[in-house]
């Protein structure tokens, strides 16, 4: 039996949630990620249910590495701004926040990162707008297509700050 | 500021767990154990409270062991302070809460 495989799949910044629940639905039937790459990820066959898949936006930081290498934490791989983790079940429940301040600290970082690449693609699209060559159009779509994902991560956060009020 | 505010429950944990060295792990393990498994600190929070902490000046890092790699903190003197003011907080809302609900130390 072949015990790596490569599926190709796209999912947008605003779904990683889903994205980690696809991931972890995966080690659940044997498949453990074990490499990424655009739109690429690449699994390895475990026994089901031996590691926990979660993702994290967050810039490079070798003492942040450093620290969750001390929190047997392996590091999977990286994808553009995202990082992948992996930990054996054995060490218990792994989740990267445990609670609602830092959730909210980390949508809102993607939420920024979202933003910005959106204004950037309006201001282009603007510009376009007055070549010769209508692409302009493309980037107007882009940064229209970002801020509806801005809108999905602020709804997030906004449950969360909900959340807030009642408890930590 | 630092006094009006109450402290959350991960910061009270990592500063309880800082009143003798202990590195990263340690930490995480400790509050576990304190709280009978209820409180755990997942990695992304721990290692951003404790960035937050040393920057308030309420843990400090220990000057790396030879050949190890891990970090090790410890409380201060403003941190201790920090911890026996919210123990004095925490007092009274127990305090308050045994009068008005009726708490076992009332019933005689």
């Amino acid at each position: 039996m072949k015990n790596k495989k490569t599926v190709y799949k796209w999912w947008w910044a605003w779904d990683f949630e889903e994205e980690e629940q696809w991931l972890n639905n995966m080690a659940m039937e044997g498949w453990v990620l074990d490499g990424v790459g655009f739109c690429t990820y690449h699994f390895v066959w475990c026994e089901p249910g031996t590691y926990t898949i979660r993702l994290e936006m967050r810039g490079y930081d070798n003492e942040y590495m450093e620290f969750m290498k001390e929190m047997n934490t392996e590091y999977v791989g990286r994808m553009a701004q995202w990082i992948f983790f992996r930990r054996k079940s054995e060490y218990g429940d792994f989740d990267m926040f445990s609670d609602i301040d830092s959730r909210i600290a980390h949508l809102d970082k993607i939420g920024k990162l979202l933003l910005y690449i959106g204004i950037l693609n309006m201001v282009f699209g603007f510009v376009g707008m007055f070549e010769p060559v209508h692409v302009g159009f493309l980037n107007l779509l882009c940064g229209c297509l970002l801020m509806y994902g801005l809108g999905q991560i602020h709804g997030k956060a906004k449950e969360l700050k909900i959340e807030r009020l009642f408890h930590e | 500021m630092d006094n009006s505010y109450a402290l959350t429950e991960a910061v009270y944990y990592i500063l309880l767990s800082l009143c003798s060295p202990q590195h990263g792990y340690g930490i995480m393990q400790q509050t576990e154990q304190m709280s009978g498994g209820r409180v755990h600190l997942a990695a992304g929070t721990l290692y951003g409270a404790l960035n937050n902490l040393c920057t308030k000046g309420w843990i400090k890092p220990l000057p790396n062991e030879m050949g190890s790699r891990k970090k090790e903190y410890q409380i201060t003197e403003r941190g201790r302070q920090i911890l026996s003011m919210e123990l004095v907080r925490l007092r009274q809302l127990v305090a308050n809460g045994e009068t008005v609900l009726g708490g076992t130390e009332n019933e005689k």
